[in-house]
């Protein structure tokens, strides 16, 4: 059993600390989170909401029936009241007039005025949730020090308490379990992924969806000390990125779509200079500014061939928050061992979703430098791009090897790094950079498999869609529609592993695409790399994300 | 000690081109600054005088046009032991780079600038730069160059640039004591090398600069800011040479501990157990 709670009101009224508050006052209390931001490109008024997903059991994806609603404005209801189930409620004030008999109107205001704070109307309202819920909020106090100072984590302790007092419990619920989960963030896993290994230089510009990452890794500059900093524009951070990189720190770039596209010259660069770099892209819908604050999957065909020229590459679409953490992690040390850009893929709906995780098992994180040293006296001379049976050449750092210096040229270069225009090195050196990818390839990681081993029906999907496809595969199946279901979900998705495809798609009688764009780039990668087509396909591209009820039904609508 | 030296290898550069004298001084200085080739990062974007990196024994970084101050300023952050030197031209620092070029002086790196200015696009085979003069004809600019030349001097100054200078590729033991100065300054120094280009600029030539340029009389008072700036708009008949302002300031290094502290950022770790207490932090 599961529950889906939506809190709704203009920007500026608090439903980001309502909602903060409420999910880890679940998490605390054992409860499994989903919860996905739904906000406009405004900091006051307009319509925002989110959607607080909870259970016993492990939720990866949101959904689209409601069995509460929290309005602070009339809108609210008015906008979301079609999807309340009928034995759902609305907590509003007690002056928004709505005919529903399911709306619940309150004295919010007084509570909040009550407890010392006309602020904390909203807290007020969770706290009349809790109590219609049957949930019990036993570390509150702690929960609230975690957001606010003293005076005002009294003051919204009062008003959640308050609140509790105007309603009748309805229900009496409680976790199956203790909790012992996270509750975090893509962007938040991605920045914590960066920390864990090692990442010494992050430059950026602010673009939504992708700047919580440097949010997140500046609030820990000084005490990781990591270097954050915001450039004067996105194509000064990647070149910063990449010249920290090439000094011997671990570096990383992040941005979105409109940002990566400034960036692609230098991303060319780190792949001539085979510099190792680790750029974050946060997708939105494009193009150009696009839906600033909404989301898409409409980049994949973009990334993987950006730029002039012909270099290797890697792209990771990250999956999950889990996945974003660990995925961060093995970005930096395949640059660093491949001396390539590693791409990872987020979006929005991603970035923005916290959901509750086991912590993440540090125990698996490797520092993988491979980082050469060399002795002028003893060794023969120096090559920066020595080329070598892998085309993978010892990187040492500048300055760390007395007598040793290194030379790196964005013009075509010989080993030495030093200018060429010789037809024989230019071949041999491009035959260096790609044969790096023969050893990469080695080590892809096949697509997450879900459903039935035998499946006629095989979804193909990637990066954040694998929650929401991976619940609707298991609907699916359990619904004992016709046909046997069965998804494979990318996350190594450039170069494209191939294995798991081709053995599945021979067994499969219908093959359907779904991703969140309108042209189908993962089909189109698949076709190019493998010669499988897809029958058929689920595309969204309205930049709000696919839900597995969404998923379940356009499935069934086909088979 | 190592006895790797400052080699000056055969450049691709035109004969009597500005560069040659300019590569010469640039290993003089460096040779003085008491540093060894691997303490030493030459950075340069495009274009002829950014290829001074790969004539000279030191690291060497070619980046990509104008975007030769922030892989530089970013090498210097994270390994403060490097000597950081950008040698690069007018179109690479003034015209695509022009937002670095503001940028970075308001971060203020410990990062020396030698913009070989020749007023032409050199590699491109002669265009207007950002410091062409009004009039000058070219192939692109065939009714002769309508815009405003860009003064760097006066722009660094404005931005607060905490060393400022001129000098001129002809006069090369003045020019080798300017660069020394600017390397040994802490912080961000902007040098603007006057510089002839024998093959594209047939106007601000060897004899046209050695006319006019002269070197700030002894005596003068490189403190004062608005001297300086009106020193920097001296420009025509008579063009002053020299450092024209030198102030302390705190370097971007400087405003942060553990940028400061002994160890370079590039030897520091960040560990695990650190992370585990961020970790729990989402508890």
């Amino acid at each position: 059993m599961n529950y889906n709670i939506l809190i709704g009101g203009a920007a500026g009224q608090g439903i980001d600390t309502i909602s903060a508050v409420l999910e880890k006052i679940l998490k605390r209390q054992g409860f499994q989170v989903f919860t996905i931001r739904d906000y406009m490109s405004r900091v006051r008024g307009g319509h925002n909401f989110i959607q607080i997903r909870f259970g016993s059991e492990q939720l990866f994806s949101h959904t689209e029936q409601l069995d509460g609603i929290v309005a602070m404005n009339g809108e609210t209801v008015e906008y979301h009241i079609e999807r309340l189930k009928p034995d759902g409620f609305v907590i509003c004030d007690k002056e928004i007039q709505n005919p529903d008999s399911r709306c619940i109107g309150l004295p919010l205001k007084q509570a909040a005025v009550a407890a010392g704070n006309s602020r904390t109307a909203g807290i007020a309202a969770a706290g009349s949730v809790l109590e219609l819920l049957g949930i019990a909020d036993t570390e509150t106090e702690a929960v609230l020090g975690g957001f606010f100072n003293e005076e005002l984590s009294d003051q919204n302790f009062k008003a959640l308490k308050e609140g509790r007092k105007l309603v009748e419990k309805r229900k009496q619920i409680q976790a199956a379990a203790e909790d012992t989960s996270i509750l975090i963030n893509g962007n938040e896993a991605v920045a914590l992924g960066a920390v864990a290994a090692d990442c010494k230089f992050y430059s950026a510009y602010p673009m939504t969806p992708s700047t919580s990452i440097m949010d997140y890794l500046a609030s820990k500059m000084l005490d990781a000390e990591i270097v954050v900093e915001q450039a004067e524009d996105e194509i000064a951070a990647i070149n910063m990125a990449i010249g920290a990189s090439y000094a011997g720190v671990r570096a990383m770039t992040g941005t979105s779509g409109g940002g990566f596209a400034l960036k692609v010259e230098a991303l060319g660069l780190s792949g001539m200079l085979e510099v190792p770099l680790v750029i974050a892209e946060v997708q939105r819908p494009g193009p150009t500014t696009g839906l600033p604050t909404r989301t898409e999957q409409s980049d994949l065909r973009f990334v993987i061939s950006a730029s002039q020229g012909e270099f290797p590459r890697m792209v990771i679409a990250l999956r999950n928050v889990e996945d974003a953490f660990f995925q961060t992690v093995r970005a930096f040390n395949l640059a660093d061992k491949y001396q390539l850009p590693v791409i990872l893929l987020s979006d929005q709906f991603l970035s923005d979703t916290t959901v509750t995780v086991k912590p993440f098992d540090l125990s698996l994180v490797e520092r993988d430098k491979h980082i050469a040293v060399h002795n002028y006296q003893e060794d023969k001379p120096y090559l920066r791009y020595e080329v070598t049976p892998t085309g993978i050449s010892p990187r040492i750092i500048p300055g760390k090897n007395p007598g040793v210096t290194v030379l790196v040229d964005s013009d075509e270069h010989d080993e030495s790094g030093h200018i060429t225009e010789s037809a024989e090195v230019r071949v041999q050196m491009v035959d260096k950079r790609m044969r790096k990818l023969e050893l990469l390839k080695e080590e892809l990681q096949e697509p997450d498999f879900f459903g039935n081993e035998d499946c006629e029906v095989l979804l193909l999907a990637w990066g954040s869609a694998w929650g929401p496809v991976k619940e609707a595969v298991d609907m699916l199946n359990k619904a004992g529609a016709k046909g046997r279901y069965g998804a494979l979900i990318f996350g190594d998705i450039w170069p494209l592993p191939e294995k798991l495809i081709r053995e599945k798609a021979r067994n499969a009688k219908k093959i359907i695409n779904v991703e969140q764009n309108a042209t189908g780039q993962l089909a189109a990668v698949i076709a190019e790399v493998t010669g499988i087509f897809c029958h058929d396909s689920i595309l969204k591209y309205d930049g709000r994300p696919m839900s597995s009820q969404f998923i379940y039904e356009k499935v069934r609508g086909k088979v | 000690m190592c006895d790797v030296k400052f080699n000056v290898s055969e450049t691709a550069w035109c004969p009597g081109c500005g560069d040659l004298n300019i590569i010469e001084c640039l290993k003089s200085a460096l040779e003085q600054s008491g540093k060894q080739p691997h303490e030493v990062l030459v950075v340069g974007g495009i274009g002829q005088a950014a290829k001074t990196a790969q004539y000279i024994n030191t690291n060497g970084f070619c980046g990509l046009h104008g975007r030769s101050l922030p892989p530089a300023a970013a090498a210097k952050i994270v390994n403060k032991e490097l000597t950081v030197v950008v040698n690069t031209g007018d179109g690479d620092s003034y015209g695509e780079g022009g937002n670095h070029f503001i940028h970075n002086i308001r971060r203020n790196v410990d990062i020396t600038h030698f913009v070989h200015d020749n007023q032409i696009y050199g590699l491109t085979k002669g265009q207007a730069s950002p410091t062409t003069g009004i009039g000058h004809i070219t192939g692109v600019q065939t009714a002769g160059s309508m815009n405003e030349p860009l003064n760097p001097l006066l722009l660094a100054l404005a931005l607060g640039a905490g060393f400022v200078a001129r000098a001129f590729s002809g006069d090369k033991e003045h020019l080798t004591k300017i660069m020394l100065e600017a390397i040994r300054y802490k912080g961000y120094a902007l040098v603007d090398i006057l510089q002839p280009c024998v093959s594209f600029n047939k106007i601000n030539t060897f004899q046209w600069y050695s006319k006019r340029v002269y070197k700030l009389e002894e005596g003068y008072d490189n403190t004062d800011r608005l001297k300086a700036m009106e020193k920097a708009m001296e420009w025509g008949e008579r063009i002053p040479l020299g450092i024209l302002y030198k102030t302390e300031k705190q370097t971007f290094n400087e405003k942060f501990d553990f940028l400061k502290g002994d160890k370079p950022l590039v030897d520091r770790e960040t560990s695990l157990e650190k992370v585990k207490g961020y970790i729990n932090e989402f508890v």
